[in-house]
């Protein structure tokens, strides 16, 4: 079969320095379906970018249909006939089916007017065509996120696409959603398209895929026919590594349980259930690892945890108290800090001094400010101290948090949740996109808290980082937990991938700690 | 008969309410055609002050009152497409940058009126030509109806006509359909090849052709001169009306038509020592309720859909967009 | 060098901004008048000429910076608040009312004008705000009704309950003298409201800087969601801040009675309301730097009528060059290129510097 899609030797650098692909090359062939699989940042999205003309890459040529092509922007690619489903689906609200279907390409009437005759028709004809069953005349908003998704294809197939990428088409579905998309994808392949799809579920890949590309840490490892890889091996290929390397010192006994999260559910209001029956606890003196994919409820666990906000069901207790219900400020007064994954969205004020940036949780407190009126002196003090002593690059204690660089703006949150003398520490990503120097300094602060006797709660999708720091890892899987490793001192990549890609499954695991 | 009750069944009253309905419909549409396109347009009030001065000058020195038209239409455009300048090239916050736009027709057009004048007070010595008033053949001869409905400035009529014009253009064409399409999810647009900022900037230019024609309408036609601030907070009642209208066609005319009834009354009857005033007030009261309900029920439509409990919820992204207003960058 | 423009850069933009405007002034008054040197002067030093101009900059100035830091502090927490226009009309209306219906003596009745003054117009910002912080509703949209709601209450207080029949125009009762602010320079109006104005706008900055309330008012502003992360109550906060915003707003509209006019003879609205966006724009929404701001619009204005009165120029141009000052200091994009390049030249120097360091 000849390859409607060839990409060679890509490589990808970002303005900001970070590779994200290098060398990349693979073939697609025509009429069939075709998954990338990888973890996150091994740069699935980056080459899906430089196919769809979105981003341009320092070296490598994309072939389409056999001919060189340089999209200057994702129009020429639609134009040529790839069509992308993003994950965030691309459809206006207010406006119907047949609305979307047809925006930018709208059927006219003497030159004027719009045809919506011609739109609800045409709409009709292509939802016929292609056996998907689409309301023409409904607006979006009031429509099922599976039924949106299905317009977002057809929007692609109206445009005559015959190469379709989707970005993880499952991951906003129900089971019985992605069920019809599944059959959808089966006949679209019989119509001759060809489908590339980028997904973490690996089980779905083997359901559907006729050919994988494992991406790793932004190269391709293989492509190979779905036929000859098991889900064991394609985890394998994608988490790599045997060895178990850079683990820190083992920690003393742990002591009591601090936090503890019994039989937590989460339904978010699109109705998908985000969290199934969640049960950890975590102890003094240790780090709890949760490993899992992005987006399969770590973010909305965290929110819960630190009352951003409420699960569905469930309890969650630290030190024996019930803090669901509570605000944010009633929960850091019971000594729980919180690194969040996205520094930028809620870890900082950009345009406010490192100052302001240290005082957020505390300057109510009687060291910081009496009777409502702020010491600034003091709190210069107290926060040149802890430039020194996180060690942070700055001009000074009140420059703009903004113009710091990302390591040192993600030491400033780091500095503040630590020198909060916190008990319990939930910190998510603590490492994203810093630099290796900043990287373990805050690996070495997070294990000195262990040390003193502090339970870490460790997010992130680094499973190098939850080998080296954590004394127990779970997994989580699409919103539940698939196993618990008590044992962490061999464990490697190896051990973890096949529970973290759905592949292998430990029934009623839970986190609990059976004494 | 009460005398305030004989004069509101009285057929001039009728005729009043459309006569002082039609500076508020043109803005107004003005309004909801850039809302729908995700801007807020707070500017109609100088755009009509600008095309109001230019139709009367233009009028007076070249006699003609098609040029009038046209240097009051092009005066609108010009503005509605100045401020899209601001706001999507120079990046000015679009409400800050409206607000210096109004500043700008104040000045410029009392500045101006002195440079082709010598007068610098408020009226224009000029003698500006109007739009003319039409009697509608058959209408006119119905008795109620034709003393209500014929006989109006032509300006009211087109007004009248933009409404269904305005469902048409807006839910009827391609532009229409990318202007929406831009004000709901410029993302999405963009994705398929729309030029977001191109459609914005053509929503602005359609706000101010609006604006202009109830600015011409205001010293062409409601009266024939110009006067400094002569459209006296129009621009800004029209966002009520907008508001009030849910942006949708008929809505604002109804809303026009609450706005101009009121004002009409207070006309009526503030020789009879009612207070008018309370009832100028009741439009402004209807918009509140208004904005809030539609609020509330926003957001009753998420919590539903969602099924989540919101303790702490998200005061979430108001219908404007919001810049820093702190540091100047959005 | 590059780092002195950097750390000023603010400044530096406004005062080009405002340079422009002067320079465009300047070509108008030269396109316009019969005799544009002699009209240049009056507009720039007529103000400066005779105490009683100079007197009218300071006197115009009170209100304008009454309503500037009202906006500011909306502005501050991201408030697109405009309802100062009316509160300060509203509360003047209330005060006068309460002051007219009321015997007291002298101090205790102008404190208790200001108090009944601020409780109008915090209950004129409360309303906006509980609407944006509680259901999302546009401030901007709800505070606009509420200066026309404002108009027309006022009015009607005012024409129907407090009207001088015998003024022989549409004008309340006199005040009481006990409810005057003392006029404190013979030969001019100035009178004491200039001190509370700038009592406020010490007030303001203080609040704003060096409370734990104006901390989470600034920081709300700043990023919402980074509030909410630090357990501060984001409703609670954007509420107080329109909620004094009104306030101050209101204590400014009785203030102008009391000092200025002792009886309620506004029949459309003064305007402070939008002086006071310009002022807090100009100003950067910081209380100190809007006196100054208040002090230079203020000194254009009477310029200005001046230039009406003397000479053969509209005071409008004021107008224009507000606008176009206003226009420059708004755009991001102005003189944002020339930042970036020196921004990223001082970046290289001080990579160089370390580089040079390290080794």
């Amino acid at each position: 079969m000849e390859n409607i899609l060839q990409v060679k030797n890509i490589t990808m650098v970002y303005p900001t320095g970070v590779i994200a692909n290098k060398d990349v090359s693979m073939d697609v062939k025509r009429n069939s379906i075709h998954a990338i699989v990888g973890e996150n940042g091994a740069g699935k999205s980056t080459l899906m970018n430089v196919i769809f003309g979105k981003i341009h890459p320092q070296d490598g040529d994309v072939f389409y249909k056999g001919e060189k092509v340089n999209f200057r922007n994702p129009n020429y690619a639609i134009k040529a006939g790839i069509g992308m489903v993003h994950q965030h689906l691309m459809l206006a609200p207010d406006l119907t089916v047949a609305e979307n279907m047809i925006l930018g390409i709208e059927p006219k009437k003497g030159k004027i007017f719009l045809d919506t005759v011609n739109a609800l028709e045409t709409t009709d004809a292509v939802s016929k065509k292609y056996g998907m069953d689409v309301p023409v005349n409904k607006k979006i908003k009031d429509l099922p996120i599976g039924v949106r998704q299905r317009v977002e294809i057809l929007k692609a197939l109206f445009r005559n696409a015959e190469l379709l990428i989707l970005d993880e088409p499952t991951s906003v579905l129900t089971p019985q959603e992605t069920e019809v998309l599944f059959e959808t994808l089966f006949k679209l392949k019989e119509n001759g398209k060809t489908i590339l799809f980028i997904s973490h579920k690996l089980s779905e890949v083997k359901k559907l895929a006729d050919s994988v590309t494992v991406m790793r840490d932004t190269r391709v490892i293989t492509t190979k026919d779905a036929a000859e890889l098991t889900e064991e091996a394609i985890a394998h290929l994608m988490v790599g590594r045997d060895i178990n390397s850079g683990r820190i010192a083992e920690p003393e006994n742990p002591g009591k349980v601090r936090l503890s999260v019994n039989n937590l559910s989460y339904i978010d209001y699109e109705n998908v259930q985000i969290l199934k029956d969640i049960n950890f606890d975590v102890r003094a003196g240790e780090i709890l690892g949760i490993a899992g994919v992005e987006g399969n409820g770590q973010s909305e666990l965290v929110n819960i945890l630190t009352g951003l906000m409420r699960p569905t069901d469930g309890a969650v207790s630290v030190d024996g108290k019930n803090i669901i219900g509570m605000t944010p400020r009633q929960i850091r007064e019971l000594r729980i800090s919180h690194i969040p994954e996205d520094r930028m969205e809620n870890g900082v004020a950009d345009i406010a001094s490192l100052e302001e940036n240290f005082i957020v949780d505390r300057y109510y407190k009687s060291e910081f400010s009496k009777k409502g009126r702020l010491n600034w002196k003091y709190i210069k003090d107290y926060s040149v101290d802890l430039i020194k002593r996180f060690n942070i690059l700055t001009q000074s204690s009140k420059t703009p948090t903004g113009a710091l660089s990302g390591g040192n703006i993600q030491k400033v949150v780091v500095a503040r949740e630590l020198s909060s003398d916190p008990e319990l520490i939930i910190a998510a990503q603590p490492t994203r996109g810093v630099d290796i120097g900043s990287e373990e300094l805050i690996h070495d602060l997070l294990k000195k808290a262990r040390d003193e006797g502090k339970a870490i709660f460790l997010i992130s999708a680094d499973l190098d980082e939850i080998i080296k720091l954590s004394t127990r890892i779970i997994v989580i899987y699409d919103g539940h937990i698939t196993k618990h490793f008590t044992d962490c001192r061999d464990i490697r990549g190896m051990d973890l991938g096949p529970y973290m890609l759905g592949v292998k499954k430990e029934e009623g695991a839970s986190g609990k700690i059976h004494s | 008969m009460n005398p305030l009750l004989s004069s509101i069944f009285s057929t001039g009253f009728a005729f009043a309410i459309l006569r002082v309905m039609t500076p508020l419909l043109f803005p107004a549409l003005g309004v909801a055609v850039s809302d729908l396109a995700g801007s807020v347009n707070i500017a109609l009030e100088g755009i009509m002050l600008m095309a109001a001065f230019f139709g009367v000058i233009v009028s007076a020195f070249t006699g003609s009152l098609f040029l009038a038209l046209i240097a009051g239409l092009a005066a609108g455009i010009l503005m509605g497409a100045l401020l899209g300048y601001f706001h999507l090239k120079m990046k000015a916050d679009i409400i800050l940058g409206a607000i210096a736009l109004n500043m700008f027709a104040a000045g410029m057009t009392i500045f101006l009126l002195f440079l082709f004048t010598g007068d610098k007070g408020s009226t224009s010595s000029l003698q500006s030509l109007v739009f003319p008033s039409i009697e509608i053949p058959l209408l006119k001869s119905i008795p109620i109806l034709g003393e209500i409905f014929s006989g109006h400035n032509i300006l009211t009529y087109v007004a009248l006509l933009f409404v269904p014009l305005f469902y048409v253009l807006m839910f009827k064409t391609p532009l229409g359909l990318r202007i929406r399409a831009v004000g709901q999810n410029p993302d999405a647009a963009e994705s398929v090849g729309i030029n977001v900022d191109k459609i914005k900037l053509y929503a602005l230019m359609l706000s101010g052709l609006f604006g202009a024609l109830g600015g011409l309408y205001l010293s062409m036609g409601y009266v024939s001169w110009f006067s400094r601030d002569m459209t006296a907070g129009r621009g800004f009642i029209a966002i009520a009306a907008a508001t009030l209208g849910g942006n949708m066609p008929i809505g604002i005319l109804l809303a026009s038509l609450l706005f101009g009834f009121v004002n009409s009354i207070a006309i009526y009857i503030a020789s009879l020592n009612v207070p008018s005033e309370l009832i100028q007030m009741i439009p402004y009261l209807v918009t509140i309720i208004a904005l809030a309900i539609f609020a509330i029920r926003a957001q009753r439509v998420k919590i539903k859909v969602g099924g989540e409990i919101h303790e702490h919820f998200d005061t979430g992204d108001a219908a404007i967009p919001v810049a820093d207003p702190g540091k100047g960058d959005s | 060098m590059e780092k002195f423009i950097l750390k000023y850069f603010t400044l530096i933009r406004t005062l080009t901004a405002i340079l422009v405007g002067i320079i465009i002034s300047v070509v108008l008054i030269y396109l316009i008048s019969e005799m544009p040197a002699y009209s240049i002067k009056q507009f720039f030093i007529g103000p400066l000429l005779s105490k009683g101009r100079f007197a009218n900059v300071i006197e115009n100035a009170s209100p304008m910076i009454f309503c500037g830091v009202a906006i500011a502090i909306a502005f501050q927490a991201k408030q697109f608040n405009i309802g100062a226009e009316g509160a300060f009309f509203l509360s003047a209306a209330v005060g006068t009312a309460f002051a007219i219906s009321t015997n007291m003596p002298t101090v205790l009745h102008i404190i208790m004008v200001l108090v009944v003054a601020g409780a109008t117009g915090a209950i004129w910002g409360f309303i906006p705000g509980f609407m944006k912080a509680r259901w999302g509703a546009s401030e901007l949209v709800a505070s606009l009704m509420m200066n026309y709601i404002a108009y027309f209450g006022g009015l009607y207080l005012i024409n129907y309950h407090f009207r001088d029949k015998d003024a022989g125009y549409l004008v309340s009762y006199k005040l009481a003298e006990t409810a005057w602010l003392p006029q404190f320079m013979p030969g001019t109006r100035l009178h004491l409201g200039i001190f509370l104005a700038l009592i406020f706008a010490f007030l303001g900055y203080y609040f704003l800087y060096h409370t734990t309330s104006g901390y989470e008012i600034r920081t709300t502003g700043h990023n919402q969601k980074f509030a909410k992360f630090g357990g501060m109550n984001v409703i609670k906060v954007i509420i107080l801040a329109q909620v004094l915003s009104g306030m101050i707003a209101g204590i400014g509209g009785a203030t102008e009675i009391m000092g200025l006019h002792r009886r309620f003879n506004w029949q459309s609205l003064p305007g402070y309301g939008w002086d006071g966006v310009i002022v807090a724009i100009i100003g950067r929404n910081h209380p100190i730097f809007i006196i100054f701001a208040a002090l230079f619009l203020s000194y254009l204005r009477v310029g200005g009528q001046i230039l009406n009165l003397m000479a053969d120029v509209p005071s409008e141009l004021v107008l224009v060059i507000q606008s176009i000052i206003i226009i420059l200091i708004t755009a991001e994009a102005f003189l944002s290129t020339w930042k970036n390049k020196i921004t990223i030249k001082e970046a290289e120097r001080v990579e160089v510097g370390n580089e040079s360091v390290a080794q």
